[in-house]
């Protein structure tokens, strides 16, 4: 199974895969604009504020589905000893912070004017925060050793223990909630989202996630040149620079 | 030796490394006393308010001391190549970090005990309304936090290890003891033990959690 994941994942981050996944993740991110800001109507009760829904939505989804990918990435490395699978944790944990973060941010920003407060500690915004601060943890990790196959084996155990944790916190959170206050306030019930948004909501996740293959695509192909750029510095028996091989990758890809 | 013998005997070692050198009596606790004496200072003298956050203060206290205890617990390997030979060891590596596990979890016992009468002491906590869920609360609070240090303690090793990064885990994956623990021990002293039994349920979910996850994945850290 391993392999032919990785085979896949070969053709997606070959050059030419690259710049398809570029377009298709622009032409997708302008669909969603469009959807969002012009299709879709504004809220009966929160009025353009509401707009906020299709992109908050979608960097929650890819804060939670970057991580996973780190958590089954850190597994396929610790069992294949592979350093792709290394770097594409890496890729994707560089990736999840930053949506985890831009999550947060934009919940904050909608939450202002809409329940009247920047933050509140619902138990979802709490556990997303805890799951920002393990993985700078992470990535606090992966500068600590010089050696990159220590370092990739320290990450990976990171990567799992770290995803493990999560559905304890979320418990953990929203019992501590749930025995002092009532339950968080739902602004749309499943059922009451009219269809128009639900379809504008879906392009978004949709565009976010092309948006995250490549951000990872782009952040693979920098790690190989990084690797190959010490590798490289460490024995200069090709007699080339880093510059050289830079160069190279450039011209390989057109 | 069987891996419950290795693990012993590699506690034993850590605990007489303790006895001898006393880094918990006479470095961890003067500072949980301190930062309890902080807490005290920045709440201000207000009697309630220092009451109804004195379950929160105590594991603060708590937590960081395990945070201290478990970096403790790998710096001294650290000198001499003493890390190497404990791998060269004919052992299981998941001994080192059980053995390396229960040392942390005596110490912070122990430690415990002080920090609790200081707590008492100081912030006006009743111990004696239901001592037992007191007790269940801060041992598998301390199992859950010994887990965590022994098994991310060897990282603060690092040759570019920074101070920092042993908290910046610790403390958010340790967050479940914190809110469990904080809460099993506010039932606890407001004589609302009866309700406790959830949030002990969770402590025990994280030491399960943790104990056996890190039984699998302690080998990886070591490896060289």
């Amino acid at each position: 199974m391993v392999s032919s994941l990785e085979r896949v994942a070969g053709r997606i981050t070959a050059p030419r895969g690259e710049r398809i996944l570029g377009w298709a993740t622009l032409v997708a991110m302008a669909a969603s604009a469009v959807m969002s800001l012009v299709v879709s109507p504004p809220d009966a009760q929160q009025g353009n504020a509401a707009r906020l829904l299709y992109i908050h939505v979608p960097s929650a989804w890819l804060a939670y589905l970057s991580f996973a990918v780190v958590f089954v990435a850190s597994i396929a490395y610790l069992a294949t000893r592979r350093t792709r699978w290394d770097r594409l944790a890496a890729a994707s944990a560089e990736v999840g912070v930053l949506f985890t973060a831009l999550a947060i941010a934009l919940g904050s920003l909608w939450g202002k004017p809409v329940w009247g407060t920047w933050w509140t500690w619902d138990p979802r915004i709490t556990t997303t925060t805890i799951l920002l601060l393990i993985y700078v943890g992470y990535l606090a990790v992966r500068r600590l050793s010089d050696s990159p196959a220590r370092r990739a084996r320290w990450a990976a155990v990171v990567g799992v223990v770290g995803f493990l944790d999560v559905p304890v916190s979320y418990l953990s959170v929203t019992w501590w909630r749930g025995l002092h206050q009532g339950t968080t306030i739902r602004l749309l019930g499943e059922s009451t989202i009219a269809p128009i948004m639900q379809v504008a909501l879906m392009t978004g996740v949709f565009a976010f996630t092309l948006l995250f293959l490549y951000l990872v695509t782009v952040r693979l192909r920098l790690g190989r040149l990084e690797d190959r750029a010490v590798a490289e510095a460490l024995s200069p028996r090709l007699g080339q620079s880093a510059e050289a091989l830079l160069e190279q990758e450039a011209s390989a890809r057109g | 030796m069987t891996l419950v013998g290795q693990s012993v005997a590699i506690a034993a070692k850590d605990l007489r490394i303790e006895v001898r050198g006393r880094y918990a009596l006479g470095s961890v606790l003067p500072f949980a006393g301190t930062l309890l004496v902080a807490f005290g200072l920045s709440l201000g003298p207000g009697r309630t308010l220092l009451a109804e956050t004195a379950p929160g203060l105590l594991w603060l206290a708590v937590l960081f001391a395990s945070v201290l205890s478990s970096r403790r617990a790998y710096e001294h390997e650290g000198e001499d190549g003493a890390l190497e030979g404990l791998l060269l060891a004919p052992i299981d590596k998941a001994a080192v970090f059980i053995g390396k596990g229960i040392a942390i979890a005596v110490q912070l016992l122990a430690l415990e005990l002080a920090i609790v009468l200081l707590v008492s002491g100081l912030f006006d906590l009743s111990l004696a309304v239901a001592p037992l869920t007191l007790v269940a609360a801060l041992f598998l609070g301390t199992i859950g936090l010994a887990a965590v240090g022994s098994l991310f303690g060897v990282l603060a090793e690092a040759p570019r290890a920074r101070e920092a990064v042993l908290p910046l885990l610790v403390l958010p994956l340790a967050t479940p003891v914190l809110i469990a623990g904080v809460r099993a021990t506010a039932l606890a002293t407001a004589g609302r033990a009866g309700e406790a039994g959830s949030w002990l349920g969770l402590l025990l979910a994280f030491d399960l959690v943790f104990v056996s996850v890190g039984t699998l994945v302690f080998g990886f850290l070591l490896e060289e």
